[in-house]
């Protein structure tokens, strides 16, 4: 399926997307849920209460400013921007809408929706750092880096890629295929997260007790896999209608093309999953199903850049590829890399991103794709990594991440919250403080 | 080492931007986006050591 060019929005296109869109926050309920479950049950009531906080945060922010700089409002996609001019190309950098989300009501049917879209994109963006900073990334932390994704980052990489930027502008401004493709989210949402994630594991450092000064590393497995496989389930359907509401909105794809989409992307989690299954039965000779929800994720993931790209068995490749990764990836940044990631989310949110959106240049039929797809991965990683690192770093100074020992030591419930949340289950012993 | 690294990859990006603005050629573009992306991935390696060389101070 290639991009078709944007018509007026009818009004069964209209209330099919909405009806979409209101399914997506299932998606962000099962990756909370997956954040809470992979996650120690003494921070288990503060990782789901920081899902909830972040959700509120982006909410607030972005539609007092992050909206205004994607630049979705007023007037259609595309409209509003500060545009430099470069080697005779405009250059569409940064949005210029309405603060304080003036003029949504009046505005065309298709903005509104890509605002809604939108809104619930940054949340999950959000919630994919809090994740990987489990255990001892502070609730205050975590409420200041939702609000900087959701006021800067996230509406610079949204207007970029969805608002007519530059990104998106590649195929009219410089013959890359149809510009940069990116229908369900999988780089303003899942890379721009996975990386955001990288930077707080780097700044924050690992859990007490992760890396010991002898041997390797410690496993500090998850507390509770049937949140974690629940959330996986709950995460389906809110990526079919991420996914399918994405087509619609950002690929311009008839209705006849939706159900493909909805079945790649299914497909591209089956495979995921089950090539997770076959690498851990393999490796431990019993599957693990901590790392067989990360690879549904990942293939969940891999879909949202390429769903409405490419074909049902291309896309049970795609799956097939991100769910081998992701098991040898989460070890090797575990124990080569020394990189602590309770949720695995650098792996299956930023690895599994970036390996979708090159699978959709590899199979999108349109010439000069590939590389449209290939540069959108140099700015993700060469500008938007280092960008990002940095305001973490100068919020780090500000706002501490991390929790001091003594809180990480009873646990962050009841360091944070005063109360843990199975307050009548003894808690053991952490062995690894001896 | 590791603000090293992150320092690296924006040089990697303006490469691969460098390769828009200056070529018309498809596979001198390819070429040059692909140098810029090597660029970054050196770049993250560098960071990601300077990463691990900090850890193995802390343990030690």
């Amino acid at each position: 399926m290639t991009p078709q060019a944007a018509l007026p929005m009818t009004d069964a296109a209209f209330a099919l997307t909405l009806a979409l869109l209101l399914l997506a926050p299932l998606a962000i309920a099962g990756v909370a849920l997956i954040n809470t479950g992979l996650g120690r049950c003494r921070s288990a009531a503060q990782a789901l209460l920081g899902n909830l906080a972040m959700v509120a945060v982006t909410a607030i922010v972005f539609a007092l400013v992050g909206a205004a700089l994607t630049g979705n409002l007023p007037g259609t996609p595309g409209g509003a921007g500060h545009v430099f001019s470069l080697a005779g190309k405009p250059w569409n950098w940064l949005g210029a809408g309405s603060f304080l989300l003036g003029g949504l009501g009046a505005a065309p049917a298709q903005s509104q929706l890509a605002l809604l879209f939108e809104f619930l994109a940054v949340a999950m963006a959000a919630l994919i750092p809090w994740g990987s900073g489990a255990d001892r990334l502070r609730l205050t932390a975590g409420c200041a880096i939702a609000a900087l994704l959701a006021a800067v980052v996230f509406p610079l990489v949204a207007h970029w890629v969805w608002a007519g930027g530059w990104l998106a502008q590649l195929g009219v401004n410089f013959s890359l295929g149809d510009g940069f493709l990116d229908g369900g989210g999988a780089a303003t949402v899942h890379v721009l997260g996975g990386l955001s994630a990288l930077a707080v594991v780097w700044i924050a450092g690992p859990r007490k007790g992760k890396f010991p000064k002898e041997g390797l590393s410690t496993a500090l497995p998850g507390h509770n896999a049937v949140y974690v496989l629940f959330g996986c389930l709950l995460a389906l359907v809110g990526w079919l209608g991420w996914n399918v509401a994405g087509a619609v909105l950002w690929l311009h794809a008839p209705l006849t093309a939706l159900p493909v989409t909805a079945v790649n992307t299914v497909l591209s989690a089956s495979g995921a999953i089950a090539a997770t299954f076959g690498i851990t039965r393999a490796r431990f000779g019993k599957p693990d199903a901590s790392l067989c929800a990360n690879g549904w994720l990942a293939g969940l993931v891999a879909s949202s850049a390429c769903a409405g790209i490419v074909t049902p068995v291309e896309s049970l490749f795609v799956g097939v590829v991100a769910g081998v990764a992701t098991p040898l990836l989460v070890e090797l940044l575990e124990l080569a890399l020394s990189i602590d990631d309770p949720s695995g989310a650098i792996t299956v949110h930023a690895v599994g991103g970036l390996w979708g959106l090159l699978a959709a240049g590899i199979f999108a039929p349109q010439a000069g794709q590939l590389l449209a797809q290939l540069v959108s991965i140099a700015t993700l990683l060469g500008l938007v990594l280092p960008l990002v690192y940095l305001l973490f770093w100068l919020l780090n100074r500000v706002v501490a991440f991390r929790v001091d020992s003594d809180g990480e030591r009873i646990g962050m419930d009841l360091h944070e919250l005063g109360g843990g949340a199975y307050p009548e289950f003894v808690i053991h012993r952490d062995e690894s403080y001896r | 080492m590791k603000y090293a690294g992150l320092l690296v990859m924006p040089a990697g990006f303006f490469l691969s931007i460098a390769a828009l603005v200056l070529f018309s050629a498809p596979a001198q573009r390819a070429a040059f986006v692909l140098c810029g992306l090597a660029v970054e991935c050196l770049g993250l390696v560098v960071a990601v050591r300077g990463h691990m060389e900090a850890r193995g101070e802390n343990r030690r």
